[in-house]
Order: structure tokens, then sequence, then C-alpha cells
């Protein structure tokens, strides 16, 4: 038996070799495959996976704990580190739900510019998946090329709010700052540019024989799994769902752009990958119609709500009462009204949902925020199960799961 | 009359709150307004008892017994087409009521209409698991015990998810403070040297803006370098000047790139002293 110390990890309930031939192998938390820090404790049975066990909760910082004990603008920022690849779409739920309960709106041009750096969003954690899921497989050429483009998409970010994976570029109630002058030129430039790159992307791998060997029939969800788990995005459109909430519960101004949702009823790996690739043209296209809406809008960026939202900065430093109220929201925060509202919005990843209840007191009674990826990690227990240990890591990378939201 | 706060509550209170401020509350709409929501909710009365239903900004909210909770689930999920049970919580009202809400929210794709089912439980109580139902139940009670503390009857695995498994109490209770309580506060070190080591490692600081002058440890003063860990609480800290490398010019190989040095032209400099 192994001796008991106390700084060596100590295994005494888990026989790694049994005796009917099967064996225990820990996959991770430390795996460079695991994208984070996921602990999934295998039975095998020669190569074949026979029980699967994720175990998660080694990035476990209490955002909810923590969203509790802040006022609503104070929780903002915290938002960002739940899907760090995505952080805007975090930024947007959180923002959405708030004004829902609030009872407010975002001006016209700060809903055209949170859909622009949502979708380029979008198309970050889509490029971030490609490249680290082709490179788990064993394509290292794509991890280079997708990791390139998404530095252009990062940059665009950067000239917008300063920041490159945490963004914080939303505001209760609209966005902070008008878009820099050449940011639309430079967008419509990455744009072409993307456009001209992902053919080139797909020409790797698409038809590449290595690459459809590892995917096809790889990692089969079927359709009732797939809604016992509550799958979402496209772990739940590859599986023949046609369910995309910018489309079927739209919000912000998804309703009035043209777009499709692609869908694939292969139901595995590779026809996930295909959706992936699909919906990153979607989102050139979304980008395309909104640089004209841009252009027409009124230039307002915050919502005019004196109770819950701060005023602008000229009011503030002209107006007694402006400051006044603006130093009350600062310091005590506002106070939404007395209800529950559950939100959600269609991320990269699929359905995320803030579910806030408030007593009517600055800070959050309850605030529980719904992370896809929980439910995609939930369901390795029951897709593992008759795979080959190689095709554990072509599943975990094509499922898109991202440890800050899986732990929160 | 002073408002009243629970005293086992432990979570950040607003310091000021206007003692003539009345609350707004949403808006809750009778189950008429919405058509299918109605008729849902109406199929549902006759199979189970409702408490309460009403709407809240488009949702459907069910207040059901803790009893009913799987049959109401099952009539929603089988019969009324909700297909998916989004997410599951809890939701601590110790301090007010003795209990837990317990909140499972559905949605229906083919209706594209949300409905939370709602029930209350008393603290010690448990409730029956809807795992058979939705497989993502399995998950979403286990995050709930963990968090909350909250028995679920019949799980096929009831463990902590996120929390390590011996970790004491359960966090997202309002009793349970920010910071952790004091089980927690020595986790790690228990843990990884044992609790006799407690005293040797000493507390863990805890509030990110203290800095102590004279711990060399884990700090350095800018001007004053010391090595790591030598005792300068009686003053024997020796001036170390900071020196800049522009200051007397930047020596580079080669004629060409030697530039001439005028400190007086030079603004940053300046601006930096």
């Amino acid at each position: 038996m192994q001796q008991t110390n106390r700084l060596t990890p100590f295994f005494e309930n888990i026989n790694f070799e049994r005796e009917d031939n099967t064996m225990v192998v820990n996959f991770g938390p430390q795996h460079p495959s695991a994208h984070g820090q996921l602990r999934l404790m295998l039975e095998l049975q020669g190569e074949e996976v026979t029980k699967a066990y994720p175990d998660v909760g080694y990035l476990h910082r209490g955002i909810e704990k923590m969203g509790e004990n802040m006022i609503y603008n104070e929780f903002l920022p915290t938002t960002d580190r739940m899907d760090y690849i995505a952080s805007t779409s975090n930024n947007y739920g959180y923002a959405l739900a708030v004004e829902k309960l609030l009872g407010i709106e975002a001006p016209r041009r700060a809903e055209v510019i949170r859909t622009m750096l949502l979708e380029l969003n979008r198309i970050i954690s889509h490029l971030f998946w490609l490249a680290t899921h082709a490179l788990d497989v064993g394509a290292m050429s794509i991890f280079l090329y997708a990791f390139r483009e998404r530095e252009f998409a990062m940059d665009l970010m950067e000239d917008y709010c300063g920041a490159r994976l945490t963004h914080s570029a939303v505001r209760i109630g609209g966005v902070p700052l008008d878009l820099p002058n050449t940011w639309i030129k430079d967008l419509e430039k990455f744009i072409v540019n993307l456009e001209s790159q992902i053919p080139i992307y797909e020409g790797l791998l698409t038809k590449n024989r290595i690459w459809r060997m590892r995917l096809e029939n790889v990692g089969v969800i079927p359709k009732k799994m797939a809604k016992s788990w509550a799958l979402s995005g496209i772990a739940l459109r590859g599986s023949g769902v046609k369910w995309d909430l910018r489309k079927e519960m739209p919000y912000g101004i998804y309703p009035e752009l043209d777009f499709d949702i692609p869908v694939s009823d292969k139901c595995d790996s590779y026809g996930r990958y295909k959706c992936y690739m699909a919906e990153m043209y979607e989102c050139t296209k979304i980008l395309k119609q909104l640089i004209p809406m841009y252009e027409e809008s009124d230039t307002q960026l915050m919502a005019h709500s004196p109770e819950y939202i701060s005023c602008s900065k000229e009011e503030m430093m002209t107006q007694n009462y402006s400051l006044m109220q603006h130093f009350v929201l600062v310091t005590q925060g506002m106070r939404p009204p007395v209800g529950e509202v559950y939100v959600a919005t269609e991320s990269p990843k699929g359905e995320l949902g803030f579910y806030i209840v408030s007593d009517g007191s600055p800070y959050p009674y309850k605030l529980k925020c719904r992370a896809p990826s929980f439910w995609h990690t939930g369901l390795l227990n029951d897709l593992l199960p008759g795979h080959q240990l190689a095709d554990v890591v072509t599943i975990i990378g094509n499922l898109n799961i991202v440890f800050g939201e899986i732990d929160r | 009359m002073r408002a009243y706060t629970p005293k086992n509550d432990v979570q950040a209170k607003s310091y000021y709150s206007d003692r003539f401020f009345v609350k707004p509350t949403l808006a809750r709409k009778a189950i008429f307004n919405d058509s299918i929501l109605s008729a849902d909710c109406l199929s549902l009365q006759s199979k189970v008892e409702v408490l309460e239903s009403y709407l809240e900004l488009d949702h459907l909210v069910v207040i059901v017994n803790p009893e009913d909770n799987v049959k109401t689930i099952s009539h929603l999920k089988n019969i009324r087409a909700y297909d998916f049970l989004v997410e599951l919580t809890a939701v601590d009202y110790i301090a007010s009521r003795g209990g837990f809400e317990i909140v499972y929210e559905m949605l229906s794709t083919s209706k594209r209409k949300r409905i939370r089912v709602k029930t209350f439980i008393l603290q010690n109580d448990t409730i029956e698991t809807v795992e058979p139902l939705f497989r993502m139940a399995n998950w979403g009670e286990r995050e709930m015990f963990d968090m909350y503390g909250v028995k679920v009857k019949n799980h096929p695995h009831l463990q902590r998810i996120l929390m390590p498994h011996d970790w004491h109490g359960h966090p997202l209770l309002k009793t349970y403070p920010l910071h952790g309580d004091e089980a927690a506060s020595w986790y790690e070190v228990d843990k990884i040297f044992g609790k006799e080591a407690r005293d040797i490692v000493g507390p863990e600081l805890r509030d990110a803006a203290c800095v102590d002058r004279y711990d060399t440890e884990r700090f350095a003063r800018l001007g004053h370098e010391v090595s790591k860990g030598v005792d300068i609480s009686e003053g024997n800290e020796p001036d170390t000047p900071i020196r800049y490398q522009e200051e007397g010019g930047v020596k580079l190989f080669g004629k060409r790139l030697v530039t001439p040095f005028d400190e007086i032209e030079t603004k940053h400099l300046k601006e930096r002293k």
C-alpha cells in the first residue's frame, strides 16, 4: 500500500488495476487537451472506455457568491471571467438580464455596437475552438492560421475597449463608448480577410482523410440525449435540433438581421465541425448588415433612466442633482424592483442564462448563471462509454467546453 | 419602526436605506394574458394542486407543493411538450421563511415558451429527484446539494460537485460569509501540511490591500532593497537609489548609434524625476 504522505496525492480508494482486466485512468486535472482543469476518471477495458466520471470544480471561484455580495454594476467585470474566450457574451447576458429586470432598453446605437462585439466575439471563440480542437486532433498548422485571424479580431476588440480578453465593454443600459474613427473600416477589412481565410481552413480540414477519420461517427449525441442533458448551442444544433435563441426567441436587434442557422443531423463531431464553420460565415454576414445600421443610428449610447443609470459626463459636470444621483448610484447602487428574471442569450457555447432574484436592495438576493458548458461536461458521463481512449480528446475538444464557466 | 434584518444573514448590505423608500415590484399578470401558457397552466391544474400561478416578464411562474415536483415536471415534459429542463436551483429563504425555494426552469422548443416551476421546502426536508426525467438533473441537483445542502431523495450519486468532497458547509447559504468560514481558511493548510502546522504556516492574509512594512518575505520597498527575509525592524535599511539607464546616456556599440545626451532637452527624464 502507498505510504500516507500529505504532500503527494494519495488514492487510497481507487484500484488502478483491477482483477477483471479493466483499468482506471485519471485523465487530468492537468491535461493539455482537457482545456482547463477537468479531471476525468475513465474505466478502460483495453482501449475502450466503459465508464466515465467527469470531476469538475478545480476552478471554482464562487462567482455566484461574489455576485450576491456586489452591487449590480460592480459585478459586470466579474462576468468576464466566466467564459473568458468570449467575455462580451457574458457581459451582454448579464446586462440584458438586469435591463429586463429594470424595464429599460439600451438605445439603438448601443444595441448595434453590442451586437457587433457579440458577433466579433463569436468569431474569436469559434476560431479559438477550431485552433485548439484541430491541435488536439493532430493538425498543427491550422492552429497557427486560426490564431493569426483571431489576433486581428482581438486587435479590433482592443481598439474599441482597450482589453483583449476580458472586455467588460458592455454596461447595464448601453455601452460606455462610441466606436473609434477608423474602426468600421478596419472591421470591413477584417471581414474581407476572414472570408478569404475560412475556405483555406476548410481546405485543410474538411476533406482531410485523417480529420474525417478522427471526427466522423465519433461522439454521436442522439437527439434524446441532447435534450435530456439540456444541451444548447452547436452541441444541440449538431444533433438536428434547429434551436438558436437569436432566431427562435430573439432579443436585441436580432429580429432585424438576416442570417441562417446551420444545423446538422449527423449528430457526430464532424457535423458539429461543419456547423461551426458555417456559423463563422453567418457572423460575417451579420457584421456586414450591422455597418449601415450603425451609420444610420442616433448617437445616444446609454439609456436615459435617472433612477437606475448614471447620466452623461456632461450633465454630471454641469448639474448638481445629476452629480448627486451619480454619487448615490455609485456608492449605494441601483435598487431594481422586487421580482425574478431569467434571461437567456445565445453565447458562442450555447444558452447562457442569468437568473436573478431581486429583493429590492442594491445587492441581488440570488444570482445564478446558467452556463452551457456545465451541462456539456455532464454529458460526458453518458457520451464517453463505448468510445476509444483516443476519441476522448476529440470529444472534449469538439464540445467546446470552457472551465471558467463550468466551475464559475 | 426599524426595518427587520435577519440576524444570521452575513451577506453584504446596503449601508443606507431611505426610510420612506417604497420598493417597486415587478408587475404580475394573470395567466389569461397569454393563451398558450394559460392552456398549459390549466392542464397542469387538472393534474396537480397549483398553489399560485402568474405571468412575470413573459414567464409563466407556477408554484406547486414539494411532493408534486416530479408529477409536475413529467406532466409538462410528456403532455405539454416542455422538452428542456434548462436550469435547476435553490434560493435560500432560511432567515425569512425557514427553508428553500427550489426552482425548475423549463423550455418548450416547439411553443417557444418558458415556465418556471417553484416549490418551497423546509430547511431539513428532502425533495424527490427529477433525474429519471431529465439526466441533467443529476448534475443540477448535485450542485444544489453542494451549494445549499438541499438533500435530494433517490438521487443516484448525491455528492459535492464544485467544492472538494471533504468541505465543511455550503457556500451559497446566506449564513456562509463571502470569505469562507473558519474551516475554509485552514482547509489547504490542513490538507497539505496537517493541522499541527497551523501555527507554523499562520493564517492566510486575506486583506488584499494589507502591506506589512517590515515583512521582507513578501514585500519589497523601492529604494531600500534588502535580501529576502532580512529583519529590518530596527531600521537597518540601506538606501539603494534607483538608477535609470537613460541617465548619462544610453551606451550602444558603434559610433553611429551614440547620440549625445542632453539632460535639459529631455522631457521624459524630467517628468520622471
